[in-house]
This record gives structure tokens, C-alpha cells and sequence, in this order.
């Protein structure tokens, strides 16, 4: 089916988030939206799925009008989502998730026969490797995304509109979705695959439309340079890599040895870790997601419960030490996600960037706050990392989620430090603000201080680290220097030791990456 | 690196970036500023608040044209002369809101009544002004006496509150504090001054400690606290009465079940005359909301409070102990609250009864809400409560409408407040919002105006204003603008 969106306005009080866009989108093609946090592309998209009335414009498929009152109207049409944070009811097994909402039924009672049969053909058409009876919440994120895609397909979409569909995956799960996606366009499906990852669109897309401030500012072949993009995206010359000098690493400040925690549930989480960061590196953790990283930045915090191991900070033991002694050990800590584990929603950002400092002066005297000390030194965190916010006294809940994460890391930053630890530094951040973060990272580093930087984007390891250690299933399966080959990171992150992945590495296996730059496509 | 560009990798200072810019950039804030004055005011808590009353005094005349034995002889012969039934359905209406004003706030004829007595026997000046304005204002003071219990426990609520957690042991700690104030108060003898305050503290540590237990149970085994304060309550209420059973509590006359007054050293001193009930504790009222305010916006420890009670994951990876600051919400909260009990039986009680806490700690929770649990809304909204129902009180006896309609117009205005848009709504101020839905479900809407009907000037440009901004509409819950 063809797609064609004419002159699309969409209005927020005095914000125009989308200003005439004209798109369209060819059957049987993958079409990328690309744009940064914040360019109108989810706003499009929820025009186009009815959730939104569009303030001007039109919607054609095969250049017939139509109108949308809402998500009921567009699926009929055969326009199928799949949101970046899935509309699934974690209890329910697969089965019942795909039917929700159309169930079939039998004198009255649910058909889940026929349901189950669905999941089975679908799956069995694409190579899913699901059951129907699994409940969704016991999945990988990745299989619960495939979930979502059945349950558009079921519905017989012709158009499926991807809304940051790689921002939950990893590598491993992200080629897995590619192949998918050139799987259904084969089939005749039309694509809409919204991001902000240039190498993803470069990978999979046929044509790309670039949005930004709501407007459609041009529109590139996938073989167009990926700093062409970056800079189309963000509207000026951007670096996609990061000028470092090499470290000079000084004596070791921490020292990790036999760290291991097990959860309420007695399933041992982190097993027998060991680890040295010294002054002035950067110690990149590399991983897929939920391969102990949380615990194991919690367990330097002191935020977790069955902790046994030593960890020495300076020489001194910090495991059994509360939290806060840990941060007044001087310890600086943006965490893995920052709307959950790092800011208080309804407080301002003044308020948020002395949370951890807010007992000491010059922000308090234990008893009472120094107000005006706060308001100070939140117009100069304002100032130095260029958050955009109307005042230092709004709520940080109204700001955009890449400046709330440059307030997290203004937070962390603020104060000598004795360690930093950032678990992705930027995660849901844009081009712009990434290379600004990174910069600061380095310079923190340079300062002498010793930098622990997770993080399941090996983008950012491999820009960002001196040393890389790979994390597997609680440990550490190995430790290698920052300019390791790629592909055998990626090996190790899907549990290959060093010497199995050179080795695989040297034989042939390559990744998506790598075949891409054998091709010619990406430089 | 397989995505490096060589020769690209030009520093671009930040700040020159011409990122694109969130809708609460400063030049739309400025903008927005004269613009939408009206609108924000419209959309302003104060007059959704003004307007749940007259809706409800709406509702409440309805009722008390039903409930008027006038009204409705005179509606049996309706079609014969209407102007009976309209006479006395104005007649009804009229006369229980003026006796609910005269009851409430001033009363004309005690007033008049004063001031031409001291002028028939030659007074003139002050020497009448004084006396007659003080009776006048009675009823006004009689209100303020009964706020001031209202007001102090309002207060703990709102610690609570305003922390994230629903304190529901209001009545708990009322008695405990109360019974603590009293039992110093009549059991010991102590020098003027130095007694009352003492039996003050024992009433703030009493509740304090009340409440702490309920904070206790929450840090250390998660009870929820609405369970915990509910059961507590009841604990209070039958302790109390099998307390007033006893000798200890009782004293000699162990055949009623009230205790003997407390000392006189212990009674809080009464300031505007022996005529009026009017004692001390509004002072202290003024001052626990004094106390909130720094509390809450000057504190480290409100601070510490607010952040556990918004996100207490984020207050616990910044270092804040989540559990201590349970407890200590609700020491701070049951202090309160055991002070407005303690005051209760200092100022206007002195004897403990097994009804000493009345309704004070369930209305509390109504008066925290009511005034958005800030100091100033709460002194207002203590006293709002307490003059329905001094002034309903009065209506009963002087124009016999039933003081359950009084409740009623309670229950009436908090409904409506609870439920904005509705309020909105029947002003025609603009169109209901449903929470959470995008708006403009209907197929018309193709304008901006279109999903916001505008009857007036001062609605002129509401459509967004509780619409789904572009970040709530579930696509982008990491809090970029999509």
C-alpha cells in the first residue's frame, strides 16, 4: 500500500511540532524518519495512527484521503505500530496479547485456538521462534518486540510504522530485527522505521526523509555519508567521533575482588568479579543488557543488599558502606536510567542537581537549604552544559529527555570526584548533546580522575574507553584494550572468551558493521 | 573505527547548537506570559475552588427547598398560586444562608441589639463600638475556635501528603495527643506557663510517636500506611474508652466516663474575653503553618521528605536513607496532629470524653486537600470547614434546616474540587478533558480551535492547556518532546 502524507501540521499551544510535512512512503519499501529527540517524528507518526488530529493536511493511502479519529480507524486501514515502549499486558500469554482487542470467539468464549494458530503461521512465516502460550513479561525484550510486530501483522497491516525499535535491543537482537524488517518488505509490506541511529538507517533503510524542527529538511539515499545525515539531522557540522588524547593512567584507586551479589531470590547475579580502575582511565563495560552491569555499579553504590567481595576506593573498603557514605567517599554516579533511578520529577532543576549534595554546604547546613547557593549553582550547570530550559526553577519533568540527562551528569560532575561511574551516559540523547557528554567524560578522565563508563552501545565503548571489559552472564569474561577489533566484542558480549572470539573473528564471522564496510557503504 | 570520518571531527562549541528548542524554551515562556494570564487564572486552582461552592450551594438550595415544610405546602396548590411556592422557596433559601452567615460570621441582630442597649443607657464612641462589634463578630470567633484544631491536624496531613503517603490516622493521633495533654494536664500540678507547655510537648511527642510507629512499620516491614493508620485509630478509640473506665483516668468518679478537667496552670488562656470559647491555640495554628512553609520549602530534611514522596528510587541512589524518612514523615505528621489534640483539650474541651477527636481527624484530610496542603490554603480552607459548621449549627436551631445538609454541602464541594474539568465544564469554560486521552477524539477537529468550544474572551486559546502535550501521549516516556 502507498502512503502519502500531505502537508501534515500539527500545532501544541504556541509549538508547531510538525510544519507541513510531505511524505511518502512507496509499497514495499522501508522508509526511514530521521531526526533527533524532539524533531516531530513520533508526533507524525501518531497523526498518522489516529491518535493526534492533524491542524492541517492529509492523509492519502493509494492517493485515496482519509481520515483517522483514531488507532481503531488507522489499523482497519491496515496501518499496524509498534511503539517504542510496547503496548502489551505483561501477564497475558503471547496469544492472548496478539488477539487483544479483536479476540476471536466461539458461542460467546474466547477462541484461543485460533489464536494460538495465528502466532504459529506468523511465526512460522518469518522464522519467529515464539510460543504462542509464553506469558510476555517472562520474555526478552527483543521476543516481546516480535510480539507487537505479530500483533500488527495479524491485523493485516500493509504499512507498519517502527518507532525507535532498536532503542531496547541488542546488537545481536537489533541484526535480528533488520532481517526481519527486509523479510516483510520483501513480502510487500511498506516500512516505516523512525530512529536516530545513522548506521542503522544506512543498514536497512531504501529511502530517508531527515526531519528536524518539525520539518522536513531533506531527504537522502541510504549510500549518502553518514556525516552528511548527522549534520542534516542536527543542523550543523557535527564529529561522530571524539578527539582523545591517550590516557596516562596513574596507581590504581579502586580495586574490585571477588564481588559477588545474589538477588531476594538467592540467583547469584554477580559472580566473583574483579576489576582495577586507575586514576586517569576510562574503564568501558561492555554487555548486552542484564549481564550484571546494574548490579554491578549498584554494588559500587552500595545499593545493593547480599553483597560479598571487597571493593577498596583509595584503599579503604566500601562494601557495607550506605550509599551516602559512598557518595561522600566522593563518588559520582549517573545511573542507567535517569526518569527511574535519577531524577525527582515534580522538583526543579535546581532542585534536582543538589539531590545528593543538598546536606552539605554550600547548598545546606544540615538543617536548612541555601537557597540561593542552589539557584547559583544551577545557572552555572545551566550555562556550562547548555541545558535548554525556561528556568533553573522549572520542573525537570518539562524539560527534554536529552537535557534532563545533562542535568543527571551536571549532578554527578559538580564536585571533585574519587570515582565516576556512568551507566549510559546518553542513553536517549542526540548526536549534539553525545559528542558535548563525551567530551566532558574525557575531560573528567584527564582531570585524573578514575572513569567507569556501562554502557550496551559499543559506539560509545569503543570511543569512549581505554580498557574494555566485557560482561557475560554476571562475570567478566575478559578484559582488552579500548581499541579492540569490533567484532570480537561483539562475540564476547554474546559469551565468546577473548581467545574464541579473535579466533572466530580471524576465521571470518563478521557482523552487519562489518559486512556493511566490506561493501563499500559505510566508511 | 568502522564509522570514522576522517577530516569531519570539527569541534562545534555547545551552546552554538541549533538544537531544536522544547516547547518551555524561554521566548515561549516570555510569549506565553501576557498571553495567557486570564487563561491561567481560569485555569487556576482558586477559582475552581470558588466555583465548587457555589455549584454546591446550588445543590444545597435544591435540598433545602425539598427539606422546607413551607416550601412544600405551598407547592400543593403550585398551579393555583405559584407565586406562593416561589415566595417561599426564596423565602426558605434566603433564610438558611443568611442564618448560615449570621451563624458563622457576624450577627446583625446581637450587634444591633448590643449597640442600642449601651446607647439607651448614654454610651457613646468606643464604649459602644467595642462591645457590640465583639458581639457582633461572636459567631466569627466561635468559627475560628473550631478551626483551630482543624487547621493544626490539617497541617500534619499535609506533611504526610505531601511526602507520598496517605496518612489516614488522623483520629489515632488526635487522641493520643489529646490523651497525653490531658492525663499531664489533670494527673500532675506544675507552676503557670511551665504546664502548659510541658503538657503541649507531651502531646507532640505522644503523637509524634503514634505516627512514627505507623513509619516504623512501613521502613521496616512495608506495611502500607493506610492499613497501619486505619488499625491504629482503632487502637486509639478503644484504648481511650477503656481508659475511661479507669481510676487513673476517671479519677474518684469512676461512674462517667469523662476525666476530671485538666489544672488550671495547664488550660490555654483565652483571648478575646470570657464571653468567647476563642483561646491561645490560634496562635499556634499560625504558627505549625509558619512551621509547614519552612518545613517543606526551606528544610533539608522537607527536602529529603519531598524527594522520597515524588521518586523514592531516585532519593535512594542519591543517598537518602527512604526508610528514615518514612519515619520521619510521619513523626513530623503525628506531631502535628497530637498538637491539635493536645490544643483541643487545653483550649476548648479540658476533660477528655470518649468523642474528644469528634470528626477533626477525618475533616482534616478533607481541609489538606482542599487547601492543596500549603499553609495559606489551609488556614483558609480550616476556616471554611469550621463556619459551615458553626453556621449550620445555627441554621438548624434558628431556621430548621437539618444539619445534614450542612454535611452534605461539605461533601458536595469537595466532590466538585476533586474533579476539575467538571467544574470547568458546567462554567462552559471549556470543553472536558479526559485525563490521560488524546483530545479531539471527534472527526470535525481539523482546526486548532475546533476541539475547544469558546464562549468567552477568556477561553480564547485553552485547547492545549491540559491536552496531551506532546511527550504524554506514550511515545516518548524518557521525557523527550516527540
Amino acid at each position: 500500500m502507498k502512503l502519502e502524507l500531505r502537508g501534515i501540521t500539527k500545532v501544541f499551544g504556541t509549538f508547531v511540532a510538525n510544519d507541513s510535512i510531505d511524505l511518502v512512503v512507496e509499497p514495499g519499501e522501508i522508509h526511514s524518519l530521521l531526526g533527533e529527540n524532539g524533531a516531530g517524528k513520533s508526533t507524525l507518526m501518531n497523526v498518522l495512527y489516529g491518535l493526534y488530529q492533524p491542524d492541517g493536511g492529509q492523509i492519502l493511502l493509494d492517493d485515496r484521503p482519509v481520515q483517522f479519529s483514531g488507532p481503531g480507524d488507522a489499523m482497519r486501514a491496515g496501518i499496524g505500530m509498534v511503539h517504542q515502549h510496547f503496548m502489551l499486558v505483561p501477564p497475558f500469554t503471547v496469544a492472548e496479547n496478539v488477539v487483544l482487542g479483536h479476540e476471536p470467539t466461539k458461542g460467546g468464549l474466547l477462541d484461543l485456538a485460533t489464536a494460538r494458530r495465528t502466532v504459529r503461521e506468523i511465526s512460522a512465516r518469518f522464522g519467529f521462534d515464539l510460543d504462542p502460550d509464553a506469558i510476555v513479561e517472562e520474555l526478552p525484550v527483543g521476543a516481546q518486540q516480535r510480539v507487537e510486530i505479530i500483533k500488527a501483522l495479524s491485523r493485516r497491516a500493509e504499512i507498519l510504522v517502527l518507532d525507535e525499535p532498536t532503542a531496547v535491543l541488542t546488537p545481536q537482537e537489533t541484526d535480528e530485527l533488520m532481517a526481519i524488517m527486509r523479510q516483510l518488505r520483501d513480502e510487500g509490506t511498506s516500512i516505516v522505521f523512525i530512529t536516530h541511529k545513522l548506521r542503522e538507517v544506512k543498514a536497512v533503510a531504501d529511502r530517508i526523509t531527515v526531519i528536524r524542527r518539525g520539518r522536513v529538511v531533506g531527504s537522502a539515499d541510504p549510500s549518502a555519508d553518514q556525516t552528511e545525515l548527522a549534520s542534516l539531522m542536527v543542523g550543523r557540522q557535527v564529529a561522530l567521533t571524539l578527539d582523545k588524547a591517550p590516557a596516562e593512567p596513574g596507581d590504581t584507586a579502586l580495586q574490585v575482588r571477588g564481588l559477588t551479589v545474589t538477588d531476594e531470590a538467592g540467583v547469584t547475579t554477580l559472580d566473583g568479579v574483579d576489576l582495577d580502575v586507575r586514576r586517569g582511565e576510562v574503564l568501558g563495560i561492555a554487555g548486552v543488557q542484564g549481564n550484571g552491569q546494574t548490579e554491578l555499579t549498584e554494588a559500587l553504590l552500595g545499593l545493593q543488599k547480599n553483597v560479598r567481595g571487597s571493593i577498596l576506593l583509595g584503599g579503604e573498603e566500601i562494601v557495607g558502606r550506605s550509599t551516602r557514605q559512598v557518595l561522600d567517599a566522593g563518588v559520582g554516579f549517573v545511573p542507567e536510567d535517569r526518569t527511574h533511578d535519577a531524577l525527582v520529577p515534580d522538583f526543579s532543576v535546581a532542585e534536582n542537581l543538589v539531590l545528593d549534595q543538598h546536606r552539605r554546604p554550600p547548598f545546606g547546613s544540615g538543617l536548612s537549604l541555601k537557597l540561593k547557593a542552589i539557584h547559583e549553582r544551577a545557572k552555572e550547570a545551566v550555562r556550562e552544559y547548555d541545558v535548554r530550559t525556561g528556568s533553573v526553577d522549572s520542573a525537570v519533568s518539562t524539560l527534554s529527555g536529552g537535557n534532563q540527562q545533562k542535568i543527571v551528569m551536571a549532578r554527578a560532575l559538580g564536585r571533585d570526584l574519587s570515582l565516576f561511574i556512568a551507566s549510559q551516559p546518553t542513553r536517549g540523547v542526540d548526536v549534539g548533546s553525545i559528542e558535548f557528554l563525551h567530551r566532558r567524560i574525557i575531560a573528567e578522565r584527564d582531570k585524573g580522575t578514575p572513569v567507569i563508563i556501562v554502557s550496551t552501545e559499543l559506539d560509545e565503548i569503543t570511543q569512549l574507553s581505554d580498557r574494555i571489559a566485557v560482561m557475560y552472564r554476571g562475570s567478566i569474561l575478559g578484559i582488552v584494550p579500548g581499541d579492540e577489533d569490533r567484532d570480537v566484542l561483539g562475540l564476547m558480549m554474546a559469551g565468546y572468551t577473548v581467545e574464541a572470539a579473535r579466533e572466530a573473528v580471524a576465521g571470518g564471522a563478521r557482523t552487519t558493521d562489518t559486512q556493511l564496510v566490506d561493501e563499500g557503504e559505510i566508511v | 573505527m568502522s564509522q570514522a570520518i576522517e577530516g569531519s571531527a570539527r569541534p562545534v562549541a555547545p551552546g552554538t547548537a541549533n538544537e531544536p528548542t522544547p516547547p518551555a524554551s524561554e521566548e515561549n515562556a516570555r510569549r506565553e506570559d501576557a498571553a495567557t494570564l486570564l487563561q491561567r487564572i481560569a485555569r487556576g486552582n482558586v477559582l475552581v475552588v470558588v466555583l465548587a461552592f457555589v455549584f454546591a450551594f446550588l445543590i444545597g438550595s435544591i435540598l433545602i427547598l425539598v427539606a422546607s415544610a413551607e416550601v412544600r405546602a405551598a407547592a400543593g396548590y403550585l398551579f393555583a398560586r405559584p407565586a406562593d411556592t416561589f415566595r417561599a422557596a426564596w423565602d426558605a433559601i434566603t433564610g438558611a444562608y443568611a442564618a448560615m452567615f449570621r451563624g458563622s460570621v457576624f450577627d446583625l441582630q446581637g450587634f444591633t441589639r448590643v449597640r442600642e442597649d449601651l446607647e439607651s443607657r448614654g454610651g457613646s464612641g468606643s464604649y459602644v463600638w467595642g462591645p457590640a462589634l465583639l458581639r457582633g463578630f461572636k459567631p466569627l470567633l466561635e468559627t475560628l475556635t473550631v478551626a483551630t484544631p482543624l487547621i493544626i491536624a490539617s497541617i500534619g496531613m499535609a506533611v504526610s501528603f505531601r511526602s507520598g503517603l496517605f496518612n489516614i490516622g488522623g483520629t489515632g493521633q488526635l487522641i493520643v495527643g489529646a490523651v497525653a495533654a490531658g492525663f499531664v494536664g489533670f494527673a500532675v500540678s506544675l507552676p503557670p506557663v511551665i504546664h502548659v507547655l510541658v503538657c503541649i510537648a507531651a502531646a507532640i511527642i505522644a503523637g509524634g510517636l503514634y505516627g512514627g510507629l505507623a513509619g516504623f512499620l512501613k521502613a521496616r516491614f512495608g506495611a502500607s500506611e493506610v492499613i497501619t493508620t486505619i488499625m491504629l485509630n482503632w487502637i486509639a478509640v478503644y484504648g481511650l474508652a477503656y481508659a475511661l473506665t479507669t481510676s487513673a483516668f476517671t479519677g474518684a468518679n469512676k461512674a462517667q466516663p469523662t476525666s476530671p478537667s485538666v489544672g488550671e496552670n495547664a488550660v490555654l488562656p483565652l483571648i478575646a474575653g470570657s464571653q468567647n470559647r476563642l483561646h491561645l491555640g490560634l496562635l499556634i495554628a499560625v504558627l505549625a503553618a509558619v512551621f509547614l512553609w519552612w518545613l517543606m520549602s526551606r528544610s533539608a530534611m522537607g527536602f529529603r521528605f519531598r524527594a522520597v514522596g515524588s521518586n523514592p528510587r531516585a532519593a535512594e541512589v542519591a543517598g537518602i536513607d527512604v526508610g528514615r524518612s518514612a519515619i520521619g514523615v510521619m513523626f513530623a505528621a503525628g506531631a502535628l496532629v497530637g498538637l491539635a489534640g493536645g490544643v483541643h483539650i487545653l483550649g476548648t474541651e479540658h476533660r477528655l470524653t470518649g468523642n474528644v477527636a469528634g470528626s477533626i481527624g477525618f475533616d482534616a484530610i478533607t481541609v489538606a486537600l482542599l487547601g492543596r496542603s500549603g499553609p495559606l490554603g489551609i488556614v483558609l480552607a480550616g476556616i471554611l470547614f469550621a463556619g459551615l459548621s458553626t453556621g449550620g449549627r445555627f441554621m438548624e436551631s434558628n431556621q430548621s434546616v437539618p444539619l445534614d445538609l450542612v454535611q452534605v454541602i461539605q461533601a458536595l464541594v469537595v466532590l466538585f474540587i476533586a474533579a476539575p474539568p467538571l467544574v470547568r465544564y458546567l462554567v462552559g469554560l471549556r470543553s472536558v478533558d479526559r485525563p490521560g486521552a488524546p483530545r479531539a477524539r471527534g472527526r470535525r477537529a481539523a482546526s486548532p480551535a475546533a476541539a475547544a468550544p469558546a464562549p468567552s474572551g477568556s477561553s480564547a486559546a485553552p485547547a492545549s492547556s491540559s491536552a496531551p502535550e506532546p511527550r504524554s501521549a506514550g511515545t516518548d516516556t524518557k521525557g523527550g518532546t516527540a
